[in-house]
C-alpha cells in the first residue's frame, strides 16, 4: 500500500516536527512495515512553475506532427518586461486560458533531463510543458498536465511551484501490510494506527452510520450468501467534462492509481481512503433490477479490460435483466461502464466473501485493487458511508444531485465476542502488562471491552478487525502496541537432550568422510523426465521408473521427482565439463522418490479441532510414498591430474567401488562385493554392493563404471564412473555398538600362498574360503599380486596372499600357521578350484 | 744393512717428536676420511714407528720400560687424539657437502590428494544444528513429500488460503490426493508433537518445495531451519531469548534481532525476525560515504518469520492450551549462507559446480 503522508495527516492529528524517519519506525512496530519512503520532488531540481496558456497557434510540420507555438504566462518568470515565455508543445490536450505545469531553463528532470532555451521548429522554446511522466507522477504520457481550466483562475498563480500544486513534495509511504490487517489496505487503517501510535486524534470521514435496510433507491437482490451487503446510492445529472482536481489526481499518482477521468477517479479515490472498493454504473445502461449470484458453469462475460471470460460455478456476479454486468469484487463488465457522456451514476458498495472473491481472482489471473482489498478483508460496515463520501463528491467535484432514495441490501453478522483472561497478554508476552493498561490499549483500538469476574476480558472487536477472533489474537495487539522491542530476552531452558540420533550422527560421519576422501559434495535440483531414466540405460521394468508425477511441474519436460540421484549429478557434470572443469568426483546426498503407494489413495485430512486419532495418523503417514535417503557419486576425468613427479591417474571402477567402501567404512559396516549387470553400468565393470545384514550380506547399490552408451548418451567424458547406495538401509544395518576383542601380544606368523585359478572366478570368493578355511588363527590377509600370463596357462590368473596368523594366548608354531594355511589353501580348492601354485 | 732396526733401537724424546710431527702433519693433510686412514695406518699402526716403538718397549730393560713407555703411550695418545678431531672435521664437513647436494625446491607441489569439500548448506545445516544441540534442543526430520494435512491443515492454514494453490506450491498428480512438495519444514514440527512427550524442543532443518522462480534470488528447492518449544510457561519473550542466542552464536557477541509483528496462520502472535547487520552494524544507515552490500545499508537483515504457536496448530495435535504454549520460528538456510557468505547468484546453490562447494572450504563449518 503506498500512502502519502499529507492524506494520513488529514486523517490523524500527526505531531507536526514528526520526521518521516519516526512515522516509518512507528509503522514498522506496529507490523505494518515500511518499504521504502519516496518523494518525487526529490528527483527534480531547478524550478518547475504554474504557467497560464495565453495563446497558441498550431503548426503543421513536415514530419506529419503538429506543435503548438504557445505563449505561457510563468509570472516572475517571464523574461524580463515580457508578459510571457514562448515554448513550443508537442501535446494538443490544452486550451488557451489553462494552467500548466512549466520546467524552466536550469530545471534537471527525474532522469538527468536538463531543461534548456533551445531553438526547436523554427522558434526559440524557451522552457518545456511537461506531462505527468516527466515529472516522476505516474506513467501517463498521454499529454500535458493540466492543472485547471480558465474558470479555475483564483486557484493558481503563474509563476508559483508546481510541485507544490502537484503534491510533488509529499513523502509517500510504501507499506507492506500484512494478509491479517486488511484494514490498513487503506488511508483510514493507516492513519488509525499512526494515530494510536502517536496517541493523537483520528478523524474518520466515514462516520454515516449505517442504516436499516431498504430498496428504495435502485433494486438490487442477494440471491448469494457470498454477498452479504450492497449498498447502492444514485447520484443524477453528473457532469460529465468536470476535470479532475490536482489534489485528487496527485494522490492516485502517489498511490499508483491512474486518473481515469474524474468519476471513476473519485471511486477509486474512496476505494483508497476508505479499503471499501466501489463500483460505479452507468445507470443509463442497466435494465431490471439488480441480482447478485453466483454464475453458471460455463457462463461468460466480457469484463472491462475487453476479455471475454468464462466462468466457473463458484464465480460470483452482478447481473441485471440482460444478464452479468460485473464480476463480483474482482472487476466491472463492459456493458455498463461509465463512459464519456454518462450522467446517470449508480454506486456499488457491497460485502463479498473474502475467500470467495480470492477464488475467483486467482482463477481468472485478475488481481485487481478491489480484489486484494476484498480478498484482505474489508470493514463490514463500511459500504453505505462509503457510498455516500462517494455520492457527496460526485456532488461536490461533479454537480450531481444525490437521490435521497438509497438501496441497503442484506446485513452482516455481529461480531465475534471473545473472552480474554486479562492475564493472558502477560503470560503469552513474557512481560507483565497491567489490566489498566490491556483495558487501555484495547480500547484504543476501538475494541469494545466489558470486565466480567475473575479478570476476564469479554472484547467485541471494531467492524474492520477481522483478526481479532481468538484470545490469542487479542494477545498479539497487545503486543504489537507495546512493541515487541519492549520484550525482555530469556533463553528457556530445554530438557536434556540427547544430540544427534545414529541416523543423524552416521549421514554426517559418511558426508565427512566423503569429502576427506576427496569427493565434492553438491546439491540438485530433484525433478527429472523419464528421457533421464531412458539415458541411463535401464530397461522399460526398471524400478527407477516407479515415478511419482508432480501436478504441477515447474518444467513440463521434468514431471516427475527423482527416483535416482544420478540425473542431478549428471547435470551438474555437464555443467562442470562445459566450464572446462573435466576431473570430476562428484556426490549428493538427498531424498529419491518411489511410487510405491498402490493405487493413490488420497491423503485423509481429518478435521483439525482434535488431535487426529492414531488409527487416522498411521493413514496419512502411510498414504506417502517411500522417500529413501540415497548417497551417489559421479566421477569424470581423472581422480589425480598428471603433476611433475606422478602421471595422471584416470578415474576407474575402483574409485566408484572405494566411494561405496569409504560410506561403509564410516558406518563400520562389512559389505561385499559380486559382479552385476545393471544399468548405467558397463556390464563387465559394475559391482553390486552387498551389505551385511544379520548373518546375510544384502544389496545395498552399485558401484560401476559407466556403459559406453550412457556416457555416450549423457554427453560424459569416457570412462567415467558411477555409484549409487541407500545410505537409510546401510545405516540400518551397521553394526550399533563395537566391540573391542582383547590385543594378543604374542608373535605373528606369516604365510605367503599363490592360487591358480580360473580367470573368471571372483576374487572375493577365493578371499571369503581362505578366510573360512584359516579359521580363528587368521588374523588378516592381503592380496598382494595378481598375475595373468604363458607360465600358468590360458584363462587362468594367480592370486598371490599374504596371510597373518596369532594366537590369542601362546607363540604359534610354524606347524601349526602351516596347518592354517593349508586348511585355508584346501578350502579355496573346494569352493573356487583353486590349485596351489608350484 | 740399509734399513734402520727399529727394534734394536730404543726410542728417545728426539725420535719420538719427530715421529709425532710427522704424524700430526700428516693428519692435517688428509682432506678426506680415506686419506685420513691412510695416515693413522702409516704413522700410528702396528707398523708405523710409534707402533713398533710401542711394540719394543716389552723388550726394554725394567729401569728403561717406565719412561719410555710414558713417552711413547703420550706420543701415540696426541696422535690419536689428532686423529679423531680430524675425522669429527671431515664427517662434518661431509654431512654437510651430502645434505647440501640433496637440497630440494620444497615449494614444488607435492603429492596430490583429491580435494573434496562440503557443501556450504549442508555446512551452515551442521552449524546450526549444533547450536541447538548444545543448547538441549533435539533434530527433528520428516519426508519432503508430504502429506496436505501435516503441511497446511494441521498448521490452521484456512482451504482457501493462497499458499494451497497450484501456482504457489508443487502438487502431487492429482491434487486431489492432498500430497505435496512441504512448503516448510512446519510439518516435521507437527510430526514432533504427534510423536514426542512434551515437553518438545526440537528444530527441524532440511528441503522445503515451492513453485517459484528460477533465478539469482529465487530457487524452487532450498533449505530451512524451523525450531518449536512447547512447554509450560513458554512465552514471546523466550522466543527473543533463543533468536538472540542463535544469533550471537552465528554472527557474534554483539549482534542483536528484533522483531517486527508480521502474520502466519501458525503463529500468534506472530513476527518477523531481523538481525543486525554484523558487518556494518548499522553505521551504514543515512550514510552514503559508507554503504553496505551485506544489508543494502539499511542496518537490518531480515532472518525468517517466528511467533507464538497457535492455540489452534497445538489443538489439532491434542495438546492442552491451557497448560502449555510454544514458541516456533524458521529462517532460509540459502538466503543466510548467501548474506554470510557474500554468495551472489543462488542459483549456484544447486547448479553443482564443484568451485561452489570448494570455495568456503573450512569457513563455511
Amino acid at each position: 500500500m503506498r500512502a502519502p503522508l499529507s492524506w494520513i495527516r488529514e486523517l490523524a492529528d500527526l505531531p507536526a516536527g514528526l520526521s518521516n524517519a519516526e512515522l516509518a519506525t512507528a509503522f514498522t512496530r506496529a507490523g505494518l512495515q515500511v518499504e521504502h519512503i519516496e518523494c518525487p520532488a526529490d528527483a527534480i531540481t531547478g524550478p518547475v512553475v504554474v504557467g497560464q496558456v495565453l495563446d497558441l497557434v498550431e503548426e503543421p510540420q513536415k514530419n506529419g506532427k503538429t506543435i503548438r507555438w504557445c505563449h505561457v504566462d510563468c509570472g516572475p518568470h517571464n523574461p524580463e518586461s515580457e508578459p510571457s515565455r514562448g515554448i513550443v508543445c508537442g501535446a494538443l490536450n490544452f486550451a488557451v486560458g489553462d494552467f500548466v505545469a512549466v520546467a524552466l531553463d536550469g530545471a534537471v528532470l527525474p532522469g538527468g533531463f536538463a531543461i534548456a532555451a533551445r531553438r526547436t521548429y523554427g522558434h526559440v522554446s524557451d522552457g518545456m510543458i511537461c506531462a505527468a511522466d516527466e515529472l516522476g507522477l505516474g506513467d501517463d504520457h498521454s499529454g500535458i498536465i493540466v492543472l485547471g481550466h480558465a474558470d479555475a483562475a483564483g486557484d493558481f498563480v503563474p509563476g508559483s511551484d508546481a510541485l507544490e500544486v502537484l503534491g510533488a513534495y509529499d513523502a509517500i509511504f510504501e507499506i507492506d501490510v500484512t494478509p491479517d490487517e486488511g484494514y490498513c489496505l487503506s488511508i483510514r487503517g493507516l492513519a488509525r494506527e499512526a494515530a494510536q501510535a502517536f496517541g493523537v486524534a483520528f478523524h474518520d470521514p466515514y462516520l454515516t452510520p449505517v442504516p436499516a435496510p431498504s430498496q428504495a433507491g435502485y433494486p438490487v437482490v442477494l440471491n448469494s450468501a457470498s454477498c452479504a451487503t450492497f449498498s447502492a446510492v444514485s447520484i443524477h445529472n453528473v457532469d460529465p467534462n468536470a476535470p479532475t482536481p490536482p489534489w485528487m489526481s496527485s494522490r492516485l499518482v502517489a498511490c499508483g492509481v491512474r486518473s481515469l477521468g474524474l468519476r471513476i477517479d473519485i471511486t477509486n479515490y474512496v476505494m483508497l481512503e476508505s479499503g471499501q472498493p466501489i463500483h460505479g454504473y452507468d445507470a443509463a445502461k442497466l435494465t431490471g433490477p439488480i441480482v447478485v449470484r453466483k454464475a453458471a458453469e460455463g457462463e461468460q462475460i466480457a469484463t472491462l479490460d475487453g476479455q471475454l471470460r468464462t466462468l466457473s460455478a463458484d464465480d460470483l456476479l452482478i447481473t441485471d435483466n440482460t444478464g452479468p454486468i460485473g464480476l463480483a469484487g474482482v472487476m466491472g463488465g463492459q456493458t455498463t461502464e461509465l463512459e464519456a457522456e454518462t450522467t446517470e451514476v449508480l454506486i456499488e458498495a457491497a460485502l463479498f466473501d473474502a475467500p470467495n472473491i480470492g477464488r475467483t481472482y486467482r482463477r481468472h489471473h485478475l488481481a485487481s485493487e478491489a480484489s486484494r482489498r476484498f480478498e484482505r478483508g474489508v470493514d463490514f460496515n463500511l459500504g453505505f458511508a462509503a457510498a455516500a463520501r462517494c455520492a457527496e463528491l460526485l456532488r461536490d467535484l461533479a454537480g450531481g444531485q444525490i437521490d435521497p432514495a438509497y438501496t441497503v441490501a442484506g446485513s452482516v453478522a455481529p461480531m465475534p465476542v471473545c473472552d480474554v483472561p486479562a492475564g493472558l497478554p502477560s503470560k503469552i508476552l513474557g512481560i507483565e502488562v497491567p489490566l489498566d493498561k490491556v483495558v487501555g490499549i484495547l480500547q484504543a483500538s476501538k475494541v469494545s471491552v466489558e470486565l466480567l469476574p475473575d479478570d476476564v476480558l469479554r472484547c467485541t472487536p471494531p467492524t474492520w478487525r477481522r483478526d481479532l477472533v481468538d484470545p490469542y489474537d487479542y494477545v498479539e495487539e497487545i503486543g504489537r502496541k507495546i512493541g515487541f522491542d519492549s520484550i525482555p530476552v530469556v533463553v528457556p531452558r530445554a530438557t536434556s537432550g540427547r544430540g544427534l540420533t545414529r541416523l543423524q550422527k552416521a549421514r554426517r560421519d559418511v558426508t565427512h568422510a566423503l569429502v576427506d576422501a576427496g569427493f565434492v559434495e553438491t546439491l540438485t535440483l530433484p525433478f527429472i523426465g523419464e528421457d533421464d531414466i531412458d539415458r541411463l540405460g535401464a530397461n522399460a521394468m526398471d524400478t527407477r521408473r516407479m515415478f511419482v508425477r508432480l501436478a504441477n511441474p515447474l518444467d513440463d519436460t521434468r514431471p516427475y521427482l527423482r527416483t535416482t540421484l544420478l540425473p542431478g549429478l549428471i547435470a551438474a557434470a555437464n555443467r562442470n565439463t562445459s566450464r572446462s572443469q573435466d576431473d570430476l568426483a562428484i556426490f549428493e546426498s538427498g531424498k529419491v522418490f518411489v511410487n510405491t503407494v498402490v493405487g493413490e489413495p488420497p491423503s485423509p485430512t481429518p478435521p483439525v479441532d482434535k488431535r487426529p486419532s492414531d488409527d487416522e495418523i498411521l493413514e496419512i503417514y502411510a498414504s506417502l510414498p517411500d522417500q529413501p535417503h540415497m548417497i551417489a557419486a559421479l566421477l569424470t576425468g581423472n581422480w589425480l591430474p598428471a603433476t611433475w613427479n606422478a602421471p595422471a591417474e584416470p578415474v576407474t571402477w575402483q574409485h566408484a567401488v572405494a566411494f561405496a567402501e569409504t560410506v561403509a567404512a564410516a558406518l563400520g559396516l562389512q559389505v561385499t562385493r559380486r559382479a552385476a549387470t545393471r544399468a548405467p553400468g558397463h556390464p563387465g565393470r559394475c559391482a553390486e554392493i552387498q551389505a551385511l545384514h544379520g548373518d546375510e550380506f544384502v544389496s545395498v547399490g552399485f558401484a560401476c563404471e559407466l556403459h559406453p552408451d550412457v556416457v555416450k548418451a549423457n554427453g560424459l567424458p569416457e570412462r567415467s564412473c558411477a555409484v549409487e547406495l541407500n545410505l537409510d538401509a546401510m545405516i540400518d544395518f551397521a553394526p550399533e555398538n563395537g566391540e573391542v576383542s582383547p590385543l594378543s601380544s604374542f608373535p605373528l606368523t606369516k604365510q605367503d600362498v599363490a592360487l591358480v585359478v580360473d580367470a573368471t572366478v571372483p576374487a572375493a570368493a577365493v578371499e571369503a574360503a581362505l578366510v573360512v578355511g584359516a579359521g580363528d588363527l587368521l588374523e588378516s590377509l592381503t592380496l598382494f599380486d595378481v598375475f595373468v600370463g604363458d607360465q600358468i596357462g590360458a584363462g587362468k590368473k594367480s592370486l598371490a596372499y599374504n596371510l597373518r596368523f596369532r594366537h590369542p594366548e601362546r607363540t604359534l608354531t610354524e606347524v601349526e600357521a602351516t596347518a592354517a594355511r593349508d586348511a585355508a589353501v584346501a578350502a579355496a580348492a573346494a569352493a573356487t578350484g583353486a590349485v596351489l601354485r608350484g | 744393512m740399509g734399513q734402520r732396526d727399529v727394534s734394536a733401537e730404543v726410542p728417545n724424546e728426539a725420535s719420538v717428536a719427530e715421529a709425532v710431527a710427522t704424524a700430526l702433519a700428516a693428519i692435517a693433510q688428509a682432506a678426506t676420511t680415506a686419506e685420513l686412514s691412510a695416515a693413522k695406518y702409516e704413522h700410528n699402526g702396528d707398523k708405523s714407528f710409534l707402533g713398533l716403538a710401542n711394540r719394543a718397549i716389552g723388550g726394554l730393560a725394567p729401569d728403561e720400560r717406565k719412561a719410555v713407555g710414558l713417552l711413547v703411550g703420550q706420543a701415540r695418545g696426541a696422535v690419536n687424539a689428532a686423529i679423531a678431531e680430524r675425522a669429527e672435521a671431515l664427517a662434518a664437513a661431509e654431512l654437510a657437502a651430502k645434505l647440501q647436494a640433496e637440497r630440494v625446491d620444497v615449494t614444488l607441489p607435492v603429492a596430490q590428494h583429491p580435494q573434496g569439500a562440503i557443501h556450504p548448506i549442508t555446512a551452515m545445516l551442521e552449524r546450526v544444528g549444533d547450536i541447538f544441540t548444545a543448547m538441549g534442543w533435539e533434530i527433528a526430520e520428516g519426508p519432503e513429500l508430504e502429506a496436505s494435512w501435516l503441511n497446511f491443515d494441521a498448521l490452521n492454514f484456512t482451504p482457501d488460503h493462497p499458499a494451497r494453490f497450484l501456482s504457489d506450491t508443487l502438487f502431487v498428480d492429482p491434487p486431489e490426493a492432498n500430497k505435496l512438495m512441504r512448503t516448510h519444514t512446519s510439518p516435521v514440527q507437527i510430526r514432533a508433537l504427534l510423536e514426542r512427550d512434551l515437553p518438545v524442543y526440537v528444530v527441524s532443518p532440511g528441503k522445503v518445495f515451492r513453485a517459484d522462480e528460477y533465478d539469482a534470488t529465487h530457487l524452487p528447492v532450498f533449505h530451512q531451519l524451523e525450531g518449536l518449544a512447547v512447554d509450560k510457561g513458554i512465552s514471546l519473550a523466550n522466543l527473543r531469548g533463543t533468536l538472540d542466542h542463535l544469533a550471537k552464536a552465528m554472527f557474534g557477541d554483539d549482534i542483536d534481532t528484533r522483531m517486527r509483528p508480521h502474520y502466519f496462520p501458525f503463529t500468534e502472535p506472530s513476527a518477523e525476525v531481523d538481525l543486525k547487520c554484523f558487518v556494518c552494524h548499522g553505521e551504514s544507515v543515512g550514510n552514503p560515504d559508507r554503504p553496505c552490500r551485506t544489508c543494502r545499508s539499511e542496518g537490518w537483515i531480515e532472518w525468517g518469520g517466528c511467533g507464538i504457536v497457535n492455540p489452534r496448530v497445538l489443538a489439532a495435535c491434542g495438546i492442552d492450551t491451557d497448560v502449555y504454549s510454544g514458541f516456533a520460528f524458521g529462517m532460509g538456510i540459502d538466503r543466510t549462507v548467501m548474506f554470510r557468505n557474500n554468495a551472489p547468484d543462488l542459483r549456484d546453490f544447486v547448479e553443482g559446480d564443484v568451485r561452489f562447494s570448494r570455495s568456503l572450504k573450512g569457513d563455511a563449518r
